[in-house]
This record gives C-alpha cells, structure tokens and sequence, in this order.
C-alpha cells in the first residue's frame, strides 16, 4: 500500500528526473575527458580549468558587449571570442606540451594535464578576474508542474535544468554525428584506435591532436554556460571536473555513449542515494557515492561499461 | 644528499626572506600582516574582505599618519583559504616589523583553529571579527583569541530570534519544522550545539542538512528540503554554497523569505549570481551591514582620490568591505587602548592583547572614528572576548541589502554555560589553568 | 671530482651488500646527518643566520621532513610496485585521527608506540582499498582510489567518535613527550621528525633492496610476466600497500601532531594527495633521495616565485602575485616534466656523473 503512495511515488520520480537531468551535465564535462583521452590517450585533469577560462572569458566579453551591441549579437560575439581563447589554448597545448611528451608515461602526462591546470587557473583569474560574476544567456528559470493530473501536486521541473540538459543533450547528438560521420571524425577514431597505424596510413596526429583540444575546449564553453548560469562563473566551476571523473570511470574511458550512460547512472545513483541513504548515514554521502558505485562498476568491468577490452601481452 | 640540498636552498631562501624584512625593520612603525585570499574558491568573498582591511589601514596612514603617529607598516600574504599556507604566511610574518606582528586576522575558520595553538606560544593576539571557535569567548581560557562582535553561537541564537518574531512569539517556534543547512567543515559546525539546545528548550525540530565543500551541486539537499518541507531554513554557507543554495530554492519553489542565511552567507557575492531568484532572501549582518558611513567618506578623500585604493570605489559600500574595515578598526582600537597603558610606541604582541581586552567603544567613540550606526558599543573584557552579543537581520531586494530588524542581544542566560563547558573542556584537554578575571587590570 | 668509484675492493658478502658501499658515500652520509642532527640545531643555539628564528624550523624544515616522509610513503606505492593512488591524503588524514583517538583514549601510551598504531591502522585501512588493485589498473586504479579519499574525507567529518564528539570537528593534538623529554619548542619538534625521517628512509631503503621490494619492482615492470616467475601479485600488491600507507599513516601523524598541532578534516583533503603524487614524480619514481628532493621543491618553489618581486623590489599587488605564483608553478611542472621526465633524483646522478669526470669530460 505504502509503495503505491501517489505522494511517494511522486517524490521518487522528482528526485529520479532531477537526477538524470544532472546526469546530463556530467556528461557533458564527461565528453571532454573522454574525447582527449580517446585521441591522445591523456587524461585530461585540465578539463575542469578550462570549463572556469571558458566561462570567465564567456561571462566577461558579454557582460562588457552587452552595454554597447543587441543582446543576441553580443552573445555571438562572446562566444566566439570564447571558441578563439579555447582553440588557442589547444594549439597551445599541444604544440608547447604534448608534443614535447610523446611517448612519455600516462602518468606523466596526466601529471602535465595537472600542471597546465595550474597555468590556466593562475592566468585566467588573472586576467579576467577572480569574482563571481553572473551569466545569463537568456535561458528561462521558471518553475512548471509536470503530470499535475496523475500526482498530487505534479512533478517539479525547472526550466533551466530542462534547457540545460536539451542545450547538453544537443551536443552530445552533434559530436556524435561528427565523430560517426565526418572525415575529420574518422580520422579521430583512427587515432584512437592505434596511433601507428593512424599515422602510417597518413593521417596527422599533432593535428588530430590539435582538433580533440579545440573541441574538448568548445565542450568546456557549453559547460561553461550551463554550469555558469545556475552559480554564476566563479572559480569553483573547476570542482564540476571532480564530479565527471566517477561518470568516465563507470561508463569507460574511451567511450562516447559510455560517457553519456554514465552521467545519468551516477546523477540518478548519487541523488537517489542521497535523499533514501543519506539522512541514515548522517547525510553528505553522494559524493563519494558516485565514486563507490564506480568502484563497483569496476570490480565487475575493470574497463569500465562500455570501454574498450584491456588485452595484455607479454 | 637530499638533505644537502634541501638545507641549501632553505639558506639560500631564508637569507632572501629575511634581506627585505631586515629593511624594514630598520624603520619604525607598527607592523600588521595581513592574511588574505585573492584566488581559489573563495576568492569572491575574500578579495573584499581583504580589500576592506588593507584600505582601512591604508586611511590612517594617509589621514592621521598611522595610529597615534607610529606609522602602520603592513603585509599582505595569499593563503588561498588552505590551512598550511596559512601557517606558513604567519610564521614569516608574526617576527617582522619592529615589535613583530601587532595581531592576526587569519579571515578563515580552519587557520584559526591552527593559529590557536601557536599564538600564545608567540605571544601575538588572534582577532577573529565574527568567526572562530565559539567558546574563545571565554578569554580566562582563551587568553589569545578575540571572536570580536560576534560569534557563531550568537548567531545561531539571534537566528532563531528572529524566527520567532517572525512566527508571533516563542511558544510559536513549538512544533515547527527548521532545516539546518550548512557547510560540511567544521566552520559549518560551530552552530550545532546552540541550535540543538534551542530545539530541545523551545519545541521545534530541527532537521540538519551538511552539503560537502565546496557546493556546487544540492540538488537532493534540496530536493529532501522539499520533502520536509520546513517552515524555515537557516543557512550556514560560505563561497558558491550560497548562490548556489538559493537557486536551487528557487527551483524547489521554497521562499526565499523563510531562509535565513549567517552572516557569511550574507553578502553580494552570495546573491548576485542567482539574479532574480534572490529577491527576499534575509540574512543575519555581523552587527554592520552594506552601506556607507563617514569614514567612506574619509576613504574616498583620502585613499581613492590619490588612487591608493585596492577595491573599486563603488564597492567600498559592500557587506565584506565592510566587515574588512570593522575587523581592522577594532584591532586597530585596541592596538590605540594599548598606547595609552604603554605610550605611543609600536606595540608588542602582548601589549596588543592587553590593549584588546580593555577595548571600551561607545556611540561617541564610534562616531568620532566614523562608524557610526555600523556597529553597537564594544566593551571587552577578560570575562568576555566577544564585546558585543548582538546582531541584526537584512533582506536583499533585487538591488541592494535593507536592513529589516531592529538590534536582538544573544540569550546570555543559555549560552553562558554552554560556552563555559566549552571551555573548561578545552582547557582540561591542553592542560591551561584559568586565569582569574576578577585579578585582572 | 673528489673521490672515484672505482678501486673499491670488497671481500665478503657483507661489504658488497652495504646499503653505502662506497666509504666517501658512507662519510658524506655521515656529514650530511651530523650536520642534519648537530650542527643545524648548534646554530639555532647560537642565534646564526636564518637559523635563529622559528621560521626555517616551522615553516621549511619540518613540512619539508614530514612531506617527504609521506612521499617515500607513497613512492612504495607508485614508485615501486607501479600502482597510481590518489588517495595518499586520506591515509595520511587515518594515521592523524588515529594518533589522536589513541592518545585520548588509551592514557599513557608512549608517542611512539601512538604513532607505530597509527601507522598500523592505516596500513589495514590500506589493504583493504588495495584489494581492488587486484582487478583494476593504470589510470582506472587512480580513479578509484579517489573513493578511498572521498570516503575518508567523508567519515573524518561525519563519524563524531573520530574527532572524540568535538562540536565543531576540529581536533587539537596533546603534548608530544618522547621517553619523558616534552618536544614542544620549533627545534625539538625537528629532532624529532628527522628522526623519524631518517629511520623511514633507511628502513625503506633496505625494504626495497630485499625480497619484497624485487616483487614489487618486478609486478611494477610488468605484472603478468611477474606472476609467471612466481611472483604471487596478491601478496605483492598488498604488501606495497601495506607498507604504504602505514608510513603514509606515520606521516600524517606526524602532520597533525608535529606540524599543524590542531586541524580540521580539509588538511587531508584531495589537495594533499595531488601534491604528494607531485613530490613523488618530480622527485622522481623509485627513488628515496628523490622524495626529498621533490618535497623540497614542491614546498620551496611557491615561496620562492612569490618572494621574487618582494627581491627585485618590484611592486606587484597581493592578487596579482598570488596568480602567477600558481601560474609559474604550472609551468616549472611542465618544464620538469618536458626536460626530466624521470624527476629530480635523476637530475641529482647527472650531476654526479658530470661531476666525476670534471674537469676532462668526454
């Protein structure tokens, strides 16, 4: 009887929905660890400064536009800007600091990504400032009830977290696209697949390199957007980096739709367990949480759900 | 070998450290370190806040040629919030200056709790202006540390107060529903204590709700505050918690003007970013709020018109500004009591504690030192570190803060035993006697 | 330079197995801890120089022992047995809480035998996050090692019996008493952590020439090749973790009690596991020498980029400073790890090798 308390049932599916919605958003950071690492086999810890640069170089050229152009050509010329910064970190990432660590250790150049990290953090607040500065990008913030005739009460929504999730949900669908059906897309998977062959069938892999930077910096200036827009651009908009780690884990390294399917098994695990869990445990739990059920996810598949098979020789 | 080298480049380092302080101490003046942090996640609350501090001290150069004509010589250091640094930034600041450093105002709970041990082995007073160990009020215990105007069990107890006001009295605050929710450290911790005592003497049940550092994500903190659905929710946030915590009450549609907020949850870096959803949110005020008095005038004429100012001038009015040159003038005022027991020389550490627990402020004092209306009369004693219990509550509008209250005084009666547990605890812990206040000059 | 290498002519097992075989090594050796032990606190006796005061104890040398300390602790870890962790801060977090319930609780209990528990504690703790590693590899270990931060981070705050129900969680450490000598001044404390130091770094360094460090070394260099030679990786892999984290857990002991004497949870936070792995790569992996070196580095390079202007007398505001410190900091990582990959210990046989040819080189 209890199980089919309409108010019950409802809570849970709120908490589910919002959830998945969150999920949505770390797949979205996910996607720019998971395109690095696939093309150049780094595990890109820089992920999360440059969602903060983006979103700093973002929040600042609008807010400076805005008092001179329309709106919506101000927004456009933000972003662009913003795309110009990233591909320009790209370049220079790539041809200051992982052309100079080929063949190193992942570990090394996980350790790189780290202190380029660095470089960017003290740079960016630099240059453009270490307030919180507020975004609005014209997403709507309302709230709506969803399903009000079948609960009592309905389903709340918000229509940001609903238009963050389309805006993220969008570029998941166009990177795939790009990856399964452009050249440039073929070429990044023959890269993935095995550097050596890549490259003696004539593919270049410093630019391939290159192009896996710019768009994993575009993704950045995405979650950038939707991350700024709820907290505002701040520096811990590095942390989000923290939160995608457990979500590549689980869906595995090298993995597009793992990365997607992950985002939403951990945005709806962590949630769940922290409204059902967490206040018998003393509450706070979802954030290791997330790790744990990677943990798990691990045990089972030690490449992760949807990775590629480790194979071993001798 | 290592240690060779490590030992080397200590040398080498220490000898460069100390050439510019060698310098300096050749000059005569009042030496103030100031501990700050301009990057890193909390850098929105702390670049004010600093700014504030810095200014403040940067006006009586310029206005009055320091204090009592013993020019204050003073230096930033970037903690970055992380306690280590801290540590580190005090140890190469607490022997510079003529007398060493005056006081240390570390504007984070986690170095307080560090600088707790070390500053009565350095004899350097801690002032800690609306932060800190609750129970360093208690200065027989406490000798070093001076929670000026303000600790966090006041707060939580005006909170409450003001609840209850809201609802039409006390025996109103019996049966209701309030969520805590706070910072997972142990800054977020402090007020359990008090709030727990509250809601075992007046009725209400108290749900409390931790969201891990640094806050970014609560949505099923909020979602569960959704379920409870409390009459109030009382928030002890620091950094994007805040922004981030009323957006998401935004998005669970909980009013605004049933959260209360602490007064570090209480400025613009903390409502700005939510934009429109801010609109009502209340918030306790360390005594002062945002706003202007005659001493920004004094700023703007002394410091922003030879363009020594660090803030931009029309920030200089924010909370956090604000509290930066509070926190200063008060050690300040105590570095000026200490002046008139020993003369007006620079001040040693111990002299400075002195001067700080004898710190008595009234209206005309204030007023003459241009803060008038920002704060209520401080008088310090051996007894009481604190000076003043009490506080007010300010509701933000879209635009700017306005205070809604008048002034509550925190409920001495029920937290003076608590503090004193408190206390005698920690003194039973690290072994110190009491000092016997009645013995004190 | 001064002293070859060659010409030393051994004749018995047991000279040719000296962890020093070389007798101007043993006499180096022998200077560097005399000066370490006696002559450095001599001086700050006598009021000399940068030794006179608290700050090259406090702020330098005792971080800098304790850091590399903990580095060797996880240098076993990554260094040896070639298993990532990013969870060094937790052990170290479990070795400070530890140390602290067990002076609260059990009266009495030496410091040193606190610290030995403590490091045991962590060293179960250790295993039992280890066991993973049985399964899980490469950066997908790294990754999960995070859980074991997490979950740590987690219950320092959470579970009131850790911080002895303390209100607020934060914690303050007794009075360090060692056989009835009370190290409470700078100086004393530093006797106390280079003891410590020193016995760490030879106990590791005979560790690692034996059996188990071959094991481990083997596993590192390729784990099914090792298993094949009848290495058991199970004993292997848990051993390095074992050995690990109870030095890690000595360390964060050491941390809490020697260094910071009261703290809050954020001091073992994912921060500190970041800059351990650091100290361990720029140190250099698989080296004892290395961690210091790496510790020092780690620990000296911020004070140095942000003391530069305050030398060159040029005036740059506190934030500004602040930022480019990190920025510099960055790169001189990068740097190291463009033109050193193989660390700081590396850089320091160089110049040893340069040194032995000097002045004909070839």
């Amino acid at each position: 009887m209890a199980v089919f308390d309409p108010v019950k049932v409802a809570f849970f599916v709120e908490v589910l929905v919002s959830g998945l919605l969150s999920g949505i958003l770390y797949a979205l950071v996910a996607l720019g660890f998971v395109l690095i690492f696939k093309a150049s086999g780094v595990f890109n810890f820089a992920q999360g400064a440059m969602v903060l640069v983006a979103g700093l170089a973002l929040v600042r050229t609008l807010n400076w536009l805005e008092a001179h152009l329309p709106f919506w050509l101000a927004l456009l010329l933000a972003l662009s800007f913003a795309g110009a910064l990233m591909t320009g970190i790209a370049w220079a990432v790539e041809r200051f600091v992982l052309r100079k660590l080929v063949n190193q250790t992942a570990l090394a150049l996980f350790m790189a990504t780290i202190g380029i990290t660095f470089v960017l953090e003290g740079l960016g607040q630099q240059i453009f400032g270490a307030q919180v500065y507020k975004l609005d990008i014209g997403l709507p913030r309302d709230n709506i009830f969803a399903l009000e005739s079948l609960f009592d009460g309905g389903i709340l929504l918000n229509t940001l977290d609903l238009w963050s999730a389309l805006l993220a949900a969008a570029i998941v669908g166009a990177l795939a696209f790009f990856f399964q059906w452009t050249r440039t897309g073929r070429a990044l998977r023959a890269v993935a697949d095995d550097h050596s062959a890549a490259q003696s069938v004539g593919i270049p892999l410093t630019r391939v390199w290159f192009i896996v930077w710019v768009v994993a910096g575009l993704v950045a200036i995405a979650a950038a957007a939707v991350w700024g827009s709820k907290v505002g651009v701040q520096f811990s908009l590095v942390y989000v980096a923290l939160k995608a780690l457990p979500v590549i884990i689980v869906g595995g390294l090298t993995s597009v739709p793992g990365a997607i399917l992950g985002g939403l098994l951990i945005g709806a695990g962590e949630k769940l367990a922290e409204v059902y869990l967490g206040p018998s445990l003393g509450g706070g739990i979802e954030h290791w949480f997330a790790y744990v059920v990677a943990l798990v996810v691990l045990l089972v598949r030690p490449q992760g759900l949807f990775g590629d098979r480790i194979i071993e020789r001798i | 070998m290592a240690h060779r080298i490590s030992r080397l480049s200590a040398l080498l380092i220490c000898a460069a450290l100390a050439s510019p302080s060698a310098v300096s101490a050749q000059e005569n003046g009042q030496f103030i370190p100031v501990l700050s942090y301009r990057t890193g996640p909390f850098a929105p609350n702390g670049i004010p806040w600093a700014d504030g501090i810095v200014d403040y001290l940067e006006l009586l150069n310029q206005r009055d040629g320091g204090i009592n004509g013993v020019k204050i010589l003073y230096e930033e250091c970037e903690t970055g919030y992380a306690t280590d640094r801290g540590v580190e930034c005090y140890e190469r600041l607490k022997g510079k200056g003529p007398t060493g450093a005056a006081f240390v105002n570390p504007l984070s709970t986690g170095i307080t709790f560090a600088l707790t041990e070390k500053a009565p082995v350095d004899k350097i007073p801690l002032v800690t202006a609306g932060f800190g160990r609750s129970e360093s009020k208690d200065g027989s215990v406490f000798t070093w540390n001076f929670p000026l105007v303000g600790t966090y069990w006041t707060a939580a107890d005006v909170a409450i107060q003001h609840i209850a006001k809201e609802l039409g009295g006390t025996d109103k605050l019996s049966g209701r529903k309030i969520v805590l929710l706070y910072h997972d450290s142990p800054f977020g911790k402090e007020p359990i204590p008090v709030l727990e005592a509250l809601a075992k003497k007046r009725g209400f049940q108290l749900t409390m709700i931790p969201v891990a550092n640094p806050g970014v994500e609560q949505k099923s903190q909020w979602l569960q505050i959704r379920q409870i659905r409390p009459d109030y929710v009382v928030m002890w946030g620091w950094g994007v918690m805040n922004p981030t915590a009323i957006q998401e009450a935004a998005n669970v549609n909980f009013p605004r003007d049933k959260m209360i907020g602490f007064w570090f949850a209480g400025a613009e870096p903390d409502v700005v970013p939510a934009g429109a959803n801010a609109v009502g949110y209340k918030a306790l005020m360390l005594q002062h709020g945002a706003g202007r008095a005659k001493v920004h005038d004094d700023l703007d004429k002394f410091v922003y018109g030879k363009g020594l100012g660090k803030s931009k001038p029309v920030d200089t009015g924010g909370v956090l500004f604000n509290r930066g040159m509070v926190g200063a003038m008060l050690a300040v005022e105590g570095i000026r009591t200490a002046m008139k027991k020993f003369g007006n020389k620079p001040m040693t550490g111990e002299q400075v504690r002195w001067g700080l627990e004898n710190i008595d402020l009234d209206e005309a004092q204030l007023k003459s030192l241009g803060f008038e209306g920002m704060i209520s009369p401080v008088k310090i004693s051996c007894a009481d570190h604190e000076g003043s219990n009490k506080s007010r509550l300010q509701q933000w509008d879209g635009k700017g803060w306005k205070i809604i209250s008048d002034w509550y005084t925190a409920d001495e009666a029920m937290l003076a035993p608590m503090l004193k547990d408190a206390a005698a605890r920690y003194a039973k812990e690290k072994g110190i006697t009491p000092r016997d206040c009645s013995k004190e000059s | 330079m001064f002293y070859r290498e060659a010409g030393h002519f051994r004749d018995n097992y047991q000279a040719d197995m000296a962890l020093f075989p070389i007798r101007e090594d043993r006499i180096g050796v022998s200077l560097l801890l005399f000066a370490a032990f006696v002559a450095v606190p001599l001086l700050h006796l006598a009021r000399i120089g940068p030794f006179s005061g608290d700050y090259l104890f406090n702020a330098i040398l005792i971080p800098v022992l304790i850091l590399s300390v903990a580095a060797i602790g996880l240098n076993v870890l990554v260094g040896y047995c070639g298993q990532i962790s990013l969870g060094a801060g937790a052990f170290m977090g479990i070795g400070a809480y530890a140390a602290y319930n067990i002076a609260v609780r059990v009266p009495g209990m030496p410091l040193i035998g606190t610290f030995l528990l403590a490091g045991g504690v962590a060293a179960v703790a250790g295993v039992l996050f280890g066991i993973p590693s049985l399964r899980i590899k490469g950066l997908y270990l790294a990754v999960a090692t995070l859980a074991a931060q997490f979950f740590f981070d987690w219950c320092f705050l959470r579970l009131g019996w850790v911080t002895n129900y303390t209100p607020s969680g934060s914690v303050s450490a007794p009075a360090l008493v060692v056989f009835g000598w009370e190290a409470d001044k700078p100086v004393e404390r530093y006797l106390l952590v280079l003891t410590i130091a020193a016995a760490v770094a030879w106990g590791i360094a005979n560790l690692v020439r034996g059996n188990i460090g071959r094991q481990w070394m083997a596993t590192r260099d390729m784990d099914i090749a090792a298993e094949i030679i009848g290495i058991r990786p199970v004993e292997a892999k848990l051993t390095a973790f074992a050995v690990s984290s109870f030095i890690l857990g000595l360390a964060g002991a050491l941390w809490a009690f020697a260094n910071l004497r009261s703290w809050e949870p954020y001091a073992f936070s994912i921060d500190r596991s970041f800059q351990l792995l650091f100290i361990v790569i720029i140190g250099g992996l698989g080296s004892i020498v290395g961690c210091f070196l790496g510790a020092a580095f780690i620990w000296l390079l911020p004070l140095v980029v942000e003391a530069v202007p305050r030398w060159l007398s040029i005036p740059i505001s506190a934030d500004a400073a602040a930022n480019l410190t990190l920025a510099a900091f960055g790169v001189l990582i990068l740097l190291t790890l463009i033109y050193e990959p193989h660390g700081l210990a590396r850089v320091w046989s160089i110049t040893k090798h340069k040194l032995r040819r000097w002045p004909f080189p070839y």
